[in-house]
């Protein structure tokens, strides 16, 4: 189990543990679950393991799925690109090959090799092999991971972002050259670009320097606002809820205000003047490992764990549908989960747009710490 | 179950930190409703600094 599975868990559980009602729910439940399903299926596992296939990456759309009358699976959805680099070179086919199966029990065959997903990584089975073996603690045997290049969820949510923003704002940019006042979609969008130009940049960086950060930042901010947003459809993207992109937005702020720092910033940090001599070292120690771990640190694992939190929280309240069904009733159990869940929904907006917002201001922040030239006295 | 008590103190402390700025920032904006957009600012940039640290400390405790 990595690190983001399990700090998802955690939080996971950390969130569902401080709503007291869904606490209730899971318990009461436990007792009374055997006589619906026939004690096949155990509910509350079910809804945790659902809730972390949501926050995984995974290799295709799952809008929905059913057990039919007959005791099929049915699914919903659409499959994705599947491009792998193997010990053959490169393979591509579409996840649909796979039939929604997650633990290696289809094999796909393809360009004389043999593939198997396993919790959303594809496998490569060595050549002898005919089925995915396991050892105790449920390792696969005689397969191995291929270097993943696919067009998974995660992949296609930051495409789709990316075209989006290109496709707003050269509109937006065109209309400049013959009108005044934009309109259409550009009226909406540079009301935002100015906020990010007067509130963030300008306070923040200054007003002889902001001018040459505003491309970053206003990057920054629509490609998180938007990606935030898309986590709110029933698509399910969950972009900035994967740690290695909120990593990845961090470095980029890191390199930004790293690579513009000024003689000022650097003498303030490495040999900080006005303090005595034996404490510079100690203090230049504090300042690197501030501006070079704990800035991008708090950075990347705010957003993070604000959007898994936020996702975890509306799926948990989702799943109350199925858990309070006996106290409730169906239209019951459904009409409180609903209403909690559009509740929800609506704060998640106001997080999606606060969590743009504060990543924009403390790059903006950061950065102006970085330019910032002091006066000699 | 450790983890849940280390998570819940993280959360009160949070919550006292938070309670403290959220209250100040009130109470200035009530002095002086001029500054009010400012305050806000400042109490957002606060806040979101106290967030990190108590996600920081929820990752690192397991």
């Amino acid at each position: 189990m990595n690190i983001a599975q399990k700090t998802t868990k955690f939080l996971t559980i950390a969130v569902i543990a401080l709503f007291t009602t869904v606490n209730f729910a899971l318990n009461s439940n436990e007792n009374n679950q055997g006589e619906e399903d026939g004690g096949k299926v155990n509910t509350k596992s079910e809804i945790t393991a659902y809730i972390q296939h949501h926050l995984a990456d995974s290799h295709d759309f799952s809008l929905f799925s059913y057990t039919s009358s007959e005791g099929e699976r049915k699914h919903f959805g659409f499959p994705l690109p599947v491009i792998v680099w193997t010990s053959k070179g490169l393979v591509t086919f579409m996840s649909s090959a796979f039939h929604h199966n997650d633990d290696g029990h289809v094999i796909v065959e393809k360009g004389g090799l043999k593939f198997a997903k396993i919790h959303s990584k594809i496998y490569e089975l060595d050549s002898n092999a005919a089925t995915v073996s396991f050892d105790e603690s449920h390792h696969a045997t005689n397969a191995h991971k291929v270097l993943d290049f696919s067009i998974t969820k995660s992949v296609f949510g930051i495409l789709l972002a990316s075209l989006l923003i290109f496709l707003g704002f050269t509109k937006l940019a065109k209309q400049y050259k013959t009108k005044a006042i934009p309109t259409g979609l550009g009226r909406a969008l540079e009301p935002l670009v100015l906020y990010v130009r007067d509130e963030i940049a300008r306070p923040n960086i200054g007003e002889k320097k902001y001018r040459k950060f505003m491309p970053y930042l206003l990057t920054v901010f629509f490609f998180i606002w938007i990606l935030n947003l898309m986590g709110l459809t029933p698509f399910g993207f969950n972009v900035t809820g994967q740690i290695a992109i909120t990593v990845c937005l961090a470095l980029f702020t890191l390199v930004v205000y790293i690579s513009n720092g000024t003689k000022d910033f650097w003498m303030h940090t490495l040999w900080m003047p006005g303090v005595p001599k034996l404490l510079r070292p100690i203090l230049a120690v504090l300042e690197l490992a501030g501006f070079l771990l704990i800035k991008p640190f708090s950075l990347l694992v705010r957003l993070f764990a604000n959007i898994t939190a936020g996702h975890s929280v509306v799926m948990g309240i989702a799943a109350l549908m199925i858990l309070l069904k006996t106290q409730f009733g169906t239209v019951g159990a459904t009409g409180i989960s609903f209403a909690l869940t559009l509740f929800l929904t609506v704060i998640e907006i106001l997080v999606a747009f606060l969590q743009a917002f504060i990543f924009t201001m403390l790059s903006a922040l950061f950065i102006g710490m970085a330019v910032e030239e002091h006066e000699h006295h | 179950m450790y983890n849940l008590i280390g998570a819940g103190l993280i959360v009160i402390g949070g919550g006292i930190g938070l309670g403290q700025i959220g209250g100040k920032a009130m109470e200035g904006i009530a002095r002086q409703p001029e500054a009010a957009g400012k305050i806000q600012t400042a109490m957002i940039i606060i806040g979101a600094l106290l967030e990190g640290l108590a996600f920081g400390a929820l990752l690192l405790g397991k």
